[in-house]
């Protein structure tokens, strides 16, 4: 069947795209767009959190069909061009939260939005909003610091 | 296998008159994970999409007072925007699963897939909630929560029948739920119980997930301490009532061992939550009276 979605800001028609296939199949490998992880299938791992229509979900429990006329918004749209990153993510570099990075884009993606909703977040709120995705590598220590350090960033820019 | 997009509530209908075998898909939560892992064998023949279906997607106050809460509605949004009115349900939804999965995840699903372990199952037995289904042939028709769970994730929809909402009475007594797992978050039930306190009937409702095959009540329980509660005077709640109390939860329970645990620790750790979820909700009707006084 074919798919008409908005993709980090661009109209995208997928065509064959098979009726029981995940939103995360599609972007993957229909869309070119590797940067959500393809892990365990079955949200526990939130590897592959996108934006569909500004709420962070897991990709891999979205039907591509149900993205119809929708917006995603994926690790890839969040950077502003021009090899720039998101505050977010330069966080991440600078704090040292990555690893073997597979878990990275959703970590990414789900603080990204933390931040958004939540400006200054305690630590409390930020294990909460990063419950749903695992990492193996870090321990976490410093991926909470990323999140702090990028929210410190945020509100001394806003 | 085909893929329907119905864009309103009548056509949602008609299309599962017309394909009875169409699976309905809300979060995918459940539905996703089946695909996902399923053979080809076990595939449903279509996928029926409920998320452009405006109607399923709000809540609204009935002139009785009951709410009338989409099937649609996301986890986030019940606690957001019901929590204060529905404590019992949105206590269980911020257990569900992790943020992402309570953004997509609905009370609706968790209805439609039935499996003993749902978070939802608890509060709305013990809140005496009612499920609106509806079928293009037959209209509406209203099944209490407690008619509702049939068997290991079966339930009592017709095939043409989809879930419209859930009517639910907004709260009035104190509510709890506690859910025993290995961690705090992304945890599926080992096992878990609800209380709903209704002082001005002078009753109780319980609801006991994930130690039998379907989501139970336990009536005994409520019947004991409907009449041993000393509901207008509010004293302290003895500890031989707690105690029973949980012995009654125990009994109604029917576990099995499974991966997550023994029927022994589950019967254990369910008089455990009853006794918790009784003290504290039993607390909060005795401090109810202070601040009216």
């Amino acid at each position: 069947m074919r798919v008409n979605l908005t993709v980090n800001g661009v109209e995208q028609t997928v065509d064959d795209v098979w009726e029981g296939e995940s939103l995360l199949y599609a972007l993957r490998e229909r869309l070119g767009l590797p940067g959500s992880k393809n892990a365990c299938e079955q949200g526990e791992c939130g590897s592959c959190t996108v934006y569909l229509d500004g709420v962070p979900v897991c990709a891999c429990l979205v039907a591509a069909g149900q993205a119809e006329g929708r917006e995603v918004r994926t690790v890839e749209g969040l950077a502003p061009g021009g090899g720039g990153l998101d505050p977010v993510q330069e966080a991440f570099v600078e704090a040292g939260a990555v690893q073997c990075g597979f878990c990275t884009p959703g970590l990414v993606v789900q603080s990204h939005d933390l931040i958004e909703r939540v400006p200054d977040p305690s630590d409390a709120e930020i294990r909460e909003a990063l419950a749903g995705n695992l990492c193996r590598c870090t321990g976490y220590e410093k991926i909470l610091d990323a999140v702090r350090l990028a929210a410190r960033r945020k509100a001394s820019t806003t | 296998m085909d893929f329907l997009r119905p864009l309103t509530w009548q056509d949602a209908l008609a299309a599962k008159a017309a394909r009875p075998g169409a699976v309905p898909i809300q979060g995918g939560t459940d539905v996703m994970v089946e695909i996902n892992f399923g053979s080809a064998a076990r595939r449903p023949e279509a996928l029926l999409d409920l998320n452009p279906v405006r109607e399923l997607a709000g809540h609204e106050e009935l002139p009785d007072g009951t709410l009338r809460v989409g099937a649609g509605v996301p986890y986030v949004r019940l606690i957001a925007e019901l929590g204060d009115r529905l404590p019992g349900l949105a206590q269980a939804s911020r257990t569900v699963g992790s943020p992402q999965i309570r953004n997509r995840g609905t009370a609706g699903g968790n209805l439609g897939a039935a499996s003993p372990a749902g978070d939802c199952h608890p509060p709305l037995l013990a809140c005496g909630a009612v499920v609106e289904a509806e079928s293009a042939a037959r209209g509406t028709r209203l099944i209490p929560a407690a008619d509702f769970y049939t068997g290991v994730k079966r339930n009592a929809l017709e095939p043409d029948e989809l879930i419209r909402a859930i009517r639910i009475a907004p709260a009035s007594g104190p509510q709890y739920f506690a859910k025993i797992g290995t961690r705090n978050a992304m945890v599926i039930a080992v096992c878990s119980f609800a209380i709903a306190l209704h002082p001005r009937e002078r009753r109780v409702g319980t609801g006991i997930g994930s130690a039998a095959p379907t989501p139970l009540r336990a009536t005994a329980a409520e019947e004991y301490l409907s009449t041993e509660l000393d509901w207008e005077g509010r004293g302290p709640l003895p500890d031989a009532v707690a105690r029973r109390f949980g012995e009654f939860v125990r009994e109604a329970a029917a576990p099995i061992d499974d991966v997550r645990g023994t029927a022994g620790y589950r019967r254990h750790a369910l008089a455990v939550l009853a006794r918790r979820t009784l003290t504290w909700a039993w607390n909060d009707h005795r401090a109810a009276r202070k601040e009216v006084s």
